[in-house]
């Protein structure tokens, strides 16, 4: 496998760069496609609504994507990781207009053996946490 | 309504086999904004040491997801009040084209939080050959399952 951040190389507290990730209705409906899961929530407002949500809310599966895709970016090889877990603390809402936006950051927060760190995620949307707990476990280079 | 603590520890028959597709890879890592062309070209993925394609690491939830399996049984889940609490996968390896792997599914616990009834199922992945590939932990809410 190819991890091209070296383990010797990242200290404990070390921070990886935000990101932001834009979501809009139009990728909801694609990650509903792809995944299977066509729950009405994530696409049909009339029906978010009436169930009590302030209107569509996006996947948790898909904000969970998206915070893997920022470690996979860092770490440069899907194959490095080992273990990723999340809890889902908050809805990702997504308005027809104008969406929403998702802002990742992640900090080392352990060294274990075997080249791997553990980095824990923080996943931010509208202001608030929308992932707690979520861990990814890398083996780097 | 509460679920059946009977199921505290019952596993589930293996689900059917299940054909992991460079297609479907690719729908998903298009699903998720996800450029890297490890998903969508073999010769990438070779280049970075996997024999073919691989998937997004929040791919086994295509095949995860639990509800085949869990459906036809009296546990007495209320769908329509269910979200997702927490997901974590441990991998071996990742998913790859190629693969037919066949899930199975033991629920680890069923407990109240508050007025909520929160249930853990731990899912194994593996391939037909029997070589594996992740282990699933899902855990669901069922909103006011237990007032």
């Amino acid at each position: 496998m190819s991890a091209r951040i070296k383990y010797d190389e990242v200290e404990v507290g070390a921070e990886i760069p935000a990101q932001t990730y834009p979501i809009d209705r139009g990728n909801l409906v694609r990650y509903a496609g792809a995944s299977g899961d066509f729950n009405p929530i994530h696409w049909r407002e009339s029906f978010a609504k009436a169930v009590g949500l302030p209107d569509v809310i996006a996947h948790g599966m898909f904000t969970m994507a998206e915070a893997g895709r920022y470690i996979t970016d860092w770490v440069g090889d899907p194959g490095a990781l080992v273990d990723y877990g999340v809890r889902f603390s908050g809805m990702v809402v997504v308005p027809d207009e104008g969406g929403n936006e998702l802002e990742v950051s992640g900090v080392v927060e352990q060294k274990l053996d075997d080249n791997k760190v553990v980095v824990a995620l923080t996943a931010r949307a509208q202001g608030e946490k929308v992932l707690t707990r979520a861990k990814a476990t890398v083996r780097l280079a | 309504m509460p679920l059946n603590r009977d199921y505290i520890g019952h596993t589930f028959p293996p689900t059917e086999p299940y054909e992991v597709s460079r297609v479907k890879i690719r729908e998903f890592a298009d699903a998720i904004g996800d450029a890297n062309p490890v998903y969508r070209d073999r010769e990438a993925a070779k280049a970075a040491g996997h024999p073919d394609v691989v998937a997004p690491p929040t791919f086994p939830i295509v095949f995860t997801m639990g509800g085949a399996a869990l459906a036809g049984a009296d546990l007495g889940v209320n769908y329509a009040m269910v979200v997702h609490g927490e997901q974590r996968f441990e991998y071996t390896r990742p998913v790859r084209a190629g693969d037919t792997v066949v899930c199975q599914s033991t629920i680890n616990d069923i407990r109240a939080a508050g007025r909520n009834e929160l249930m853990t199922i731990q899912t194994e992945v593996k391939t037909v050959e029997g070589e594996h590939v992740c282990t699933a932990y899902n855990t669901l809410v069922e909103r006011g399952g237990a007032a």
